[in-house]
């Protein structure tokens, strides 16, 4: 790992300042930071170290709940609070990782995490997200854990995180910090398809740093599922994950939320399949229903193809789980 | 159909060129390498920051109480707690097998919740408490998880095995040994090679229901 320097920020302000100099970077957990200085992947000059901030808090407010951008992913998915009222993100939590890293890993940091295509964890391998303008390794290449929705032809990795799907399933806003003041935007519009930046991960600022997300209050705690499908039962990243929350009246779907990881370059949210769902009759008829029209204009590459049978069997099953039918 | 998935704009591009690092020093107020030290003695600090931060850039001082006993060291910022553990302190038994957060062999407690001291700064742990596997038993008498795998035969080659034990005393500790499906999921950070998991998970499920505290 090449040499750097370390800084202690002592507030948030002197974190702005650090941050808008070239070559600086947070960290907080360490735990995709570090990996990937450790393979030359990021060579930062100098890291600020933002572990000591007040932003560890898990608040309620008046309308939902407020989770500080320090808060550890262990913390967050045992809080009674979010494991009464957002099940989906405890759920979203539980699923990634393991017990030790999810002890050291925050919320920002989370959502920061870099794609984990191994093309781009490869400094030998042409990256356009790593390394602008050399390509795509994936595009021709082992493509089995990557994107099928958004992609272009500059890059097909997906984001890797569990907890973004939650977050961008239960409505949550994103609150950013900057020279500026602060500005909320929703989780959904963080982050970003690869377009012609496959370099640019999200539509936070060099000089802006997150200070924590907050969620909306809703009905769905009752009936919601995280259903995540990879190559070992677990400690490991998804090929396709679901977030799904239902607000069932009478057997009737009052109102649907439904995200999937592990299938594009960000938490990608199923806006149409939960149209579809509003004033249907709990059933796995509709739910198949749901899923089909979630799939439109998927694209499969050659090693993925399998996540186009996948991804609407995934739905369907989060949907059953999640309205109690199984 | 409308996608409100679509890309937005890039605000900024992502990396500046790099800057000279004279300029860095003299702008970055307020933020100091060695910051333990209360709100008055930071800014303090701060006004004679180019010195503070050009030590800092080469090895910085930190303070680690492990298993029980006080480290005062001077690292670079860039040495993993695990590199400090194994070839400063000399405790060898936390195992590194991947060194990225992969196999959980180098899982130790930092104020009591277990880690991958692979991806954990020695500078960040500055000031905590840190518990190794040479940490747990007391004197000549193994802590009742050493004596569980030895009597279960939780190990074959027993690299993965510090590791192991350090995760399954938290484990019981955090209340996730409950059932063999709970200690499966919560031990999942720790992979064995030789494959001893129903080993592994005998000596976790008998600890548990034995009751002692651990
Ligand atoms: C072996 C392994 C398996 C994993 N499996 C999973 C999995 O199954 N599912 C899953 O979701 N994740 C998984 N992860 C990823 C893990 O969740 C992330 O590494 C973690 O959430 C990152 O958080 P951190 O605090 O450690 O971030 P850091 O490593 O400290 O930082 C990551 C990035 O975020 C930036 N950053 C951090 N905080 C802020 C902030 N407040 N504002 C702005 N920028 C910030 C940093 O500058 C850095 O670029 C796995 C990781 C490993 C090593
Ligand atoms: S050595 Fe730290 S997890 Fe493998
Ligand atoms: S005992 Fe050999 S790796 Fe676990």
């Amino acid at each position: 790992m090449k040499q750097f320097q370390y800084l202690r920020a002592a507030t948030q302000q002197s974190t702005l300042d650090a941050i808008s100099k070239p070559g600086t970077k947070i960290i907080a957990g360490g735990t995709n930071l570090i990996d990937l200085m450790k393979r030359g992947v990021t060579a930062p000059d100098k890291l600020v170290d933002i572990t000591h901030l007040p932003l560890k808090n898990i608040t309620p407010t008046k309308s939902g709940l407020h989770i500080g951008a320090l808060a550890l992913n262990s913390t967050v998915s045992e809080n009674g609070i979010v494991v009464q009222k957002f099940p989906l993100l405890s759920m979203a939590l539980k699923a990634g990782a393991s017990p030790q890293l999810r002890n050291m890993a925050t919320v920002g940091g989370n959502m920061m995490q870099r794609t984990r295509c191994s093309y781009f964890y490869d400094t030998t391998m042409p990256c356009n997200k790593r390394e602008p303008g050399t390509g795509c390794g994936a595009m021709g290449g082992l493509n089995r854990m990557h994107a099928i929705f958004g992609t272009r032809d500059k890059c097909i990795a997906v984001h890797p995180s569990d907890m973004c799907v939650g977050l961008a399933a239960l409505d949550a806003t994103v609150i950013i910090a900057g020279k500026k003041g602060e500005r909320r935007i929703p989780f959904t519009e963080f982050h970003r398809l690869p377009g012609e930046h496959p370099d640019v991960d999200n539509t936070l600022a060099k000089d802006e740093m997150i200070i924590g997300v907050d969620i909306p209050d809703n009905n769905f705690a009752k009936n919601s599922y995280y259903l995540k499908v990879r190559d070992r039962q677990s400690y490991a990243f998804a090929l396709v994950s679901v977030a799904a929350g239902l607000d069932i009246s009478n057997g009737t779907i009052r109102q649907a939320r439904l995200a999937m990881g592990g299938v594009a370059h960000k938490p990608w949210r199923l806006f149409e399949a939960e149209k579809f769902l509003v004033g249907k009759a709990v059933s796995e008829d509709s739910f198949k229903q749901a899923a089909q029209i979630a799939m439109q204009g998927a694209k499969a590459y050659e090693y993925n193809a399998f996540k186009l049978k996948l991804a609407p069997a995934t739905i369907t099953e989060a949907l059953k789980h999640a309205s109690g039918l199984v | 159909m409308e996608n409100k998935n679509a890309h937005s704009k890039p605000e900024s591009e992502l990396e500046e060129k790099d800057n000279s690092r004279r300029n860095f020093l003299k702008q970055s107020a307020f933020i100091t390498a060695v910051a333990l030290t209360p709100a008055p003695a930071v800014k303090a600090a701060a006004m004679h920051l180019d010195e503070k931060i050009a030590e800092a850039f080469e090895k910085v001082p930190v303070k680690l109480e492990v298993n029980g006993v006080m480290h005062n060291l001077s690292v670079e910022p860039r040495a993993t707690l695990l590199d400090i553990l194994r070839e400063q302190i000399d405790l060898t038994g936390t195992k590194k097998g991947c060194d990225h957060g992969q196999c959980g062999a180098c899982t130790v407690h930092v104020d009591g919740h277990r880690v991958n001291s692979c991806l954990t700064l020695g500078v960040m742990a500055s000031g905590k408490k840190i518990t190794t596997i040479e940490g747990l038993a007391k004197g000549e008498e193994l802590h009742p998880m050493q004596e569980a795998f030895l009597k279960h035969d939780g190990f074959q080659c027993g690299y993965c095995t510090p590791g192991q034990i350090m995760s399954a005393v938290a484990c019981i500790r955090e209340g996730h040994a409950n059932s063999e499906t709970e200690i499966r999921e919560y031990m999942s950070g720790n992979i064995c090679r030789c494959g001893a998991y129903p080993n592994i998970v005998n000596a976790i499920q008998e600890v548990k229901s034995g009751g002692q505290i651990v």
